[in-house]
């Protein structure tokens, strides 16, 4: 698609085997992410945001899960091709991850200490004495008062936030070129939601990466994304400059997730909160044409016999929508 | 580096000291399994008599009731029963410990691999678990014992593995299960873990609490069949004693002389439930919703 991209995503399929029937968690996901920006990931829940995520690492489990088709190439190889070992080398390293729950995404039995260690000597031959004096240095970098004694602490020591930069810490260990954040603050207060980010900013910016952000909170999105792509049914159906998007969404969808935000303007308190209909579609009936159409306000008949092609309306602004 | 190791076990000793104190089923059961052992340990000195030799004048020892000379009394053979309880122990505890020791490293190996790699291993591993659990213990035991001919220490032990690894099993690997969902496991491999260290710096230091637990009962049942077999005469042979043949000898004259029955049998179960209260106490403390 785009030529300057770190990581590009094509077509993506990853549909989950289930009794019921085949769930199409993710159907034909296009995106790109260029060295250094900071691509955001929007959606509800289950509109396959994590789905994209996992399966850029290759991390579906595997069944029920598969990737039936599309690509996805990081640096000019496609991972989808590469053997485990391959893959494996490149998680940790040149692409990270971070998850939502920083209070079950480390391993209770061990200090961190010994975790981040742990996930340098994954991909370098340093000496354990080594990797603990990096460990440290790693605990410093994301700010944690005292690393000196934290590093010997479990993780049940240690407050939301505290483990969450330790996930942080455990993740550009290494200094990746991509992070993957998958609602790294979601299970955060806001304070300390906050705190997170800024210490996440700053570090992109130090380390020069790329950083894909998925969250549904659009607030986020507007403090912390170059670009925005709205997910829903397991499809893009908008993608933008973080300005052009909320300025001017084109999607009835995105148009729905702004309307539903709230807003302090001088002059218009007490404005009630617009909620989209409906409830998000069982992926594994999902209605023949645009996937929207049943909760839109705007569907028309043309609305449910195809489902409409994403579309570039204007330079850099894509939608999904025959009213755009 | 193992200055720092040092402290880690420290401070994690320091953790569980506290809630060692306070419970009282960890206490009473190590009070009870310490005093077993140090029984067996030195039962040729603690003895009063020794319990393979017949007295010559056979009629005036055989059958005694408990009694000064006698505090348990002694059987047909008019050998002290206490004496042979006390060199009983060195048996019953013996064989419970190490079939535990034997059969746990077996049983964690494959609830492992059946649980993480799952799928058609998963499938081959657990349908040989269940063949051998369906199997009724005591006629494997007996179909066992026949091949291997003569019974003994030996054949006891690999009698009672060959039924025990599959509770071993079939436990981690339902551990396994339940673990291998947990995002630090996720984390930890799309941070490029390998699966080596995956499964064993990350599933087997997790399931360490449920499997220490397991074991401690693992060693009052392994104690409990031990007895069965020996009451079937298939345990150890005489002249060596386990409480399980002397529950055997006894049971001859349960109505007549009861006492031949009740000191081994007593000697069984609080042996038994020290163990019990053990692991009872342990899963207590490893339980994280337990934790204040």
């Amino acid at each position: 698609m785009r030529n300057d991209s770190l990581l590009t995503v094509e077509g993506l399929q990853t549909h989950f085997f289930t009794e019921e029937g085949v769930v199409r968690a993710v159907d034909g996901v296009t995106l790109s992410v260029r060295p250094g920006e900071t691509l955001g990931l929007v959606g509800e829940s289950g509109c396959g945001k994590t789905v994209t995520a996992l399966s850029i690492l290759r991390l579906i489990p595997d069944p029920p899960g598969r990737i039936v088709g599309g690509t996805i190439s990081f640096d000019g190889r496609d991972l989808l091709r590469l053997p485990e070992e391959e893959i494996r080398k490149i998680r940790g390293s040149s692409i990270s991850m971070i998850f939502q729950e920083p209070m079950t995404s480390l391993n209770p039995v061990f200090t961190v200490g010994e975790q981040v260690a742990e996930g340098i000597r994954h991909h370098q031959k340093v000496s354990r004495r080594e990797a603990w004096d990096r460990a440290i240095e790693g605990l410093r970098r994301v700010k944690i008062a005292d690393p000196v004694r934290r590093v010997r602490e479990y993780p049940h020591q240690l407050s939301g936030g505290m483990r969450q930069r330790v996930m942080i810490a455990m993740a550009l260990a290494l200094g990746p070129r991509l992070l993957i954040a998958d609602e790294p603050t979601t299970a955060l207060d806001v304070t300390i939601q906050a705190q997170i980010l800024e210490l996440l900013l700053g570090l992109q910016e130090e380390m020069k990466m790329a950083v894909m952000l998925i969250t549904h909170d659009l607030g986020v999105i507007a403090e912390t994304a170059d670009r925005v792509l709205v997910m829903y049914a397991g499809r893009v159906v908008e993608e933008a400059v973080v300005k052009d998007l909320f300025d001017n969404p084109l999607h009835p969808y995105t148009q729905g997730l702004l309307e539903s935000l709230p807003r302090l303007e001088a002059g218009k308190g007490g404005r009630r909160l617009t909620a989209i209909p409906g409830l998000v579609p069982n992926l594994l009936e999902l209605p023949v044409g645009c996937k929207f159409a049943p909760r839109c306000s705007k569907a028309v008949g043309e609305c449910w016999p195809t489902e409409p092609e994403l579309r570039e309306i204007r330079p850099g602004h894509w939608a999904r929508c025959i009213l755009a | 580096m193992s200055e720092r190791q040092r402290q880690n076990g420290r401070r994690y000793g320091r953790r569980l000291g506290g809630r060692w104190k306070w419970h009282r089923g960890i206490l009473l059961g190590s009070l009870i399994l310490f005093f077993f052992g140090l029984i067996a340990l030195l039962s040729p000195l603690l003895s009063p008599y020794d319990p393979y030799r017949i007295p010559e004048k056979l009629q005036a020892f055989s059958l005694l009731s408990p009694g000064a000379d006698h505090w348990l009394g002694t059987d047909l053979l008019g050998r002290d029963l206490l004496s042979r309880i006390l060199y009983g122990a060195r048996i019953s505890l013996l064989v419970g410990v190490v079939v535990e020791l034997a059969v746990t490293p077996v049983g964690v190996t494959i609830g492992l691999f059946a649980g993480y790699f799952g799928g058609k291993i998963d499938a081959v591993l657990m349908r040989i678990t269940d063949a051998v659990m369906a199997f009724p213990g005591l006629v494997l035991a007996i179909a066992l014992t026949a091949v291997l001919e003569r019974p003994g220490f030996l054949s006891v032990i690999i009698v009672l593995a060959a039924v025990r690894w599959t509770t071993v099993a079939r436990l981690v690997r339902g551990q396994v299960l339940s673990l291998r969902e947990a995002e630090h496991i996720t984390a930890a491999v799309a941070l490029g873990a390998r699966k080596g260290r995956i499964i064993f710096r990350h599933l087997l230091p997790n399931c360490l609490a449920p499997i220490l637990v397991a074991m401690t009962f693992g060693v009052a049942s392994n104690i409990l069949s031990e007895a069965g077999l020996g009451f079937l005469g298939l345990g150890v042979q005489p002249p060596t004693v386990s409480w399980g043949s002397l529950l055997a000898e006894g049971a001859v004259y349960l109505t007549v002389k009861p006492w031949l029955c009740i000191f081994p049998g007593l000697a069984i179960t609080c042996t038994v439930l020290g163990f019990h209260l053990l692991g009872d106490g342990l899963r207590d403390i490893f339980d994280p919703r337990l934790r204040s």
